[in-house]
């Protein structure tokens, strides 16, 4: 071998290469198709993965140094945090059911993309996009196992933590998000990298996080605070890797745009549905609040998504099929979803609570359009119930629609007074919807989401009805993790012990 | 004298969550617990999978093994995220040293030039085993079932990306981007290198998690690692005065020394569970042993000659050995 006395200084794309993409070869004893079989019946088509551009060029040995370092700062916090009762500094104990909702409902998440991210790392046919998502896919688990040890030593003082594992596959609104979840999962590659990759992580996820981080941040919960903060270089290369992936399927063909564009309608209608959790956190759970849901939406959907979509419009993309609806339930998704998750909260493993005189006043503040007009009337109308003794509960079964499986509490896009529902049916059988963003997913693949696993009707058919059984199944200790914030152990608990801690009664 | 500080008792309402609580007992849950234990969806799962309607999203039933829990599969290291990265970190460091050190005082160049060329010609080709082995794991973290079995394939796959990457980095440096080419062009074309890369394609159609996981972490890796960066680049070639490869390679050494205890523990688990996970096992390794064996030879020779066939006898009798103490006879 001709071995020279000065080295090529190789530039950081080429060494990247040398170190990453060089690894793979055109295998000759087994077909590529066998070794790949999932790359090619969602019909995307791919000429040539060389023209992948590695969002980040990132090696082991660098992943491992920085990802350590950060590791040591969220640990050594949390730890400090536990020690010193640090969840005795927030701003309230009702802050907590934002966090029960997270952990039954969106840490289950995290680790379904990670295991969705592993298959993606090892089905895409390119070195280079593989070893992006098996990045991810670590990262995911990472985001996994920090939010369930940040959120740990809440479960030993708090109620509704304790049976987020039993909430994940049981409890009715986990079946949201983890529907969600679970239909990107079930979908091919290329349809999960625009789930999860583009939709979520690059369109939604600033909706999801910056809210909720900040949310934390007001109402000094450092545990939380820590590992959102932690979260965010990864979510950068995150998003990164979600646009690359969509520039790169829209480069590839011109026949890949029609799939990736319905792609892009559906994943943008089940994220905005996940997302109305989000906005009941930021409006009403909050006891300090950081911004409302509608400027959240003016920034990061609005601008933020905007700015996106006229970027894409060069490879002939158009903005979602849903955006128009969801731009008018932006002034009314928060009120509909607490007004459903009050009158349904015996069965939720978390409080909600009526919202108080000053938290009206916001409210009309920042919705002057909506909230005196059709939602402090209803509020007001629940007050009194519960002033005479008998608290307003609805113990009837939620309607929920087959797609995005929450309860039909919306209402038509162009009349806040009517209730919104579809319906179609599909071999004799009869389907519900809340929406027709929802019911267009539906129609485009009805055998995959007849199998929706409804948890509704499961009680009914499972458990015949009994409250009380469906309570002991999902884990909920009636009394206890549900109802009222007013008059919980929560509540009596954070009050005792912050008394304990700031005065010498 | 010891001071004890004051703090408001506050006491905790429970210990752990449920789920711990129902495996462990009514006491505080370790990290590694609280990171690895029935956190991926179980029940009510929503579709199955347009790419294998066949399937579950998580299916216990694509493999051939059976166990009643899987997560019973523990790994003796304890590795979760924060800890697998913290030791990788460190090792790191002393990788990164190491390179340092030999690039400081020049010793690549010291080396014999026959002795460089040698190194570059059986390590160059296992930059593309070590992406073969990352493919596999990472289709096992992928499709296996149970956190406690699944994560540290996933931490075993970016551990074989990064050997992959430290191979190259040892490519750079011994020889140059052309070191990285010919040692493609061998893993292509050369006699030598064609059963060992039919054995890494094969193992890439194997959707059974477990055996691929028996292909590839006990079969393949039980001997590669020990004949390459034991017998050849610790032995051989530090005798011949090309310590330097081996100070480069010590990652790789270490890090088998370590993982076989974590691959060992799993063997164990599965074959206690039932005669048939023993039969099956017991199946299994012996078919891919036999092709690993196969395989080695070519390449221990590039290094050791005629001795080859000897060095892979011994180290089958050592990977018998190491395998019957896990409870499978082979």
């Amino acid at each position: 071998m001709d071995m020279k006395a000065t080295k090529k200084k190789l530039g950081m794309k080429e060494r990247y290469r040398a170190l990453t993409r060089d690894l793979g070869w055109e295998p000759s004893y087994q077909d590529k198709d066998a070794i790949f079989p999932y790359a090619s019946y969602e019909g995307i088509k791919v000429h040539d993965w060389d023209k992948w551009e590695d969002p980040f060029r990132l090696t082991m040995d660098a992943y491992w140094k920085y990802q350590a370092e950060k590791e040591r700062k969220f640990y050594a916090i949390i730890d400090a945090h536990a020690q010193n009762n640090g969840h005795l500094n927030i701003t309230d104990a009702r802050y907590l059911s934002a966090l029960k909702i997270f952990l039954q409902a969106i840490s289950p998440g995290e680790y379904a993309a990670h295991k969705g991210f592993a298959r993606a790392g090892r089905e895409f046919p390119g070195v280079g996009t593989q070893v992006a998502c098996q990045m991810q896919a670590i990262d995911e688990l990472r985001h996994a196992q920090t939010q369930i040890h940040a959120m740990s030593n809440y479960n030993r003082y708090y109620d509704g933590f304790h049976a987020f594992a039993d909430a994940r596959d049981r409890i009715w609104y986990t079946s949201v998000a983890r529907s969600f979840f679970d239909d990107a999962m079930s979908a091919g590659p290329f349809e999960f990298m625009i789930a999860i990759g583009f939709s979520f992580e690059y369109v939604l996820t600033n909706l999801l996080f910056v809210p909720f981080m900040s949310g934390a941040a007001y109402n000094g919960d450092m545990a939380t605070v820590t590992f959102g903060f932690s979260a965010q270089s990864d979510e950068a290369r995150h998003m990164t890797l979600g646009l690359e992936c969509i520039k790169f399927m829209l480069e590839q063909d011109p026949d890949n745009l029609p799939i990736v564009q319905a792609w892009i309608d559906k994943w943008f209608w089940r994220g905005f549905r996940v997302l109305g959790l989000v906005s009941t956190m930021m409006d009403y759970m909050l006891p300090k609040r950081v911004m409302s849901w509608r400027e959240a939406w003016d920034i990061y959907g609005v601008e933020n998504g905007g700015a996106l979509f006229k970027d894409l419009a060069r490879y002939g993309i158009r903005p979602p099929k849903g955006w128009d609806d969801a731009e008018k339930a932006i002034d009314h998704m928060s009120h509909q979803f607490m007004l459903g998750l009050y009158q349904w909260s015996f069965g939720t493993s978390f409080h909600s609570w009526i919202p108080s005189d000053e938290d009206m006043d916001w409210l009309s503040a920042k919705y002057p359009d909506t909230f005196d007009k059709y939602y402090r009337p209803r509020w007001a109308h629940i007050r009194k119930l519960k002033a005479a003794g008998t608290p307003f509960k609805n113990y009837g079964l939620a309607r929920l629609c087959q797609c995005c499986q929450l309860p039909s509490v919306f209402t038509e896009p162009d009349d806040p007074t009517l209730t919104c529902h579809r319906e179609t049916v599909y071999k004799g059988e009869k389907y519900q919807f809340c929406s027709d963003g929802c019911m267009d997913i539906f129609n485009n693949e009805p055998e995959k989401y007849i199998q929706s696993w409804l948890p509704m009707p499961a009680l009914f058919s499972e458990l015949g009805g009994d409250v009380g059984a469906w309570m002991n199944w999902v884990s909920l200790r009636d009394g206890v993790d549900n109802g009222d914030y007013d008059g919980s152990t929560d509540q009596q608990h954070f009050n005792e012990w912050r008394g304990l801690a700031t005065s010498n009664l | 004298m010891q001071i004890d500080l004051r703090t408001v008792a506050i006491e905790p309402q429970r210990n752990a969550f449920d789920h711990l609580v129902r495996r462990f007992g009514d006491k505080p849950a370790s990290r590694y617990q609280e990171g690895s234990y029935d956190i991926q969806a179980a029940e009510n799962l929503h579709y199955r999978p347009t790419w294998d309607p066949d399937q579950a999203l998580y299916d216990e039933r694509i493999t051939r093994i059976v166990m009643k829990d899987w997560y019973a599969l523990k790994d003796p290291r304890q590795f979760y995220y924060s800890t697998y990265t913290l030791t990788r970190a460190r090792q790191q460091d002393t990788t990164e040293a190491n390179f340092a050190f030999v690039e400081s005082r020049g010793l690549a160049a010291m080396m014999v030039p026959d002795l460089a060329a040698t190194a570059l010609k059986v390590l160059m080709p296992l930059r593309h085993a070590a992406w073969g082995a990352n493919q596999n794991n990472t289709f096992i973290c992928g499709y296996g079932y149970a956190t406690v079995f699944t994560q540290p394939c996933m931490y075993h796959a970016m551990d074989n990306l990064g050997i992959a990457q430290y191979l190259s980095r040892l490519g750079l440096l011994l020889g140059d981007t052309e070191a990285l080419e010919e040692g493609k062009r061998a893993w292509l074309n050369d006699a030598a290198w064609q059963p060992l890369r039919r054995y890494v394609e094969d193992c890439m159609v194997v959707r059974d998690p477990f055996e691929l996981f028996v292909a590839q972490n006990v079969a393949l890796d039980g001997l590669l690692y020990p004949l390459v960066y034991g017998r050849v680049v610790d032995d051989d070639f530090s005798v011949k005065g090309g310590s330097a490869v081996a100070m480069l390679t010590q990652f790789m050494t270490d890090w088998f020394d370590e993982t076989r205890k974590w691959v060992d523990a799993v063997l164990k688990v599965v074959a206690a569970e039932s005669d048939d996970n023993r039969t099956q096992l017991r199946q299994w390794i012996a078919d891919w042993n036999c092709r690993a064996a196969a395989a080695m030879v070519p390449v221990i020779e590039i290094a050791l000659g005629v001795e080859a066939d000897e060095a892979v006898a011994e180290q089958v009798e050592a990977f018998k050995a190491r395998i019957r103490k896990t409870g499978i006879d082979l």
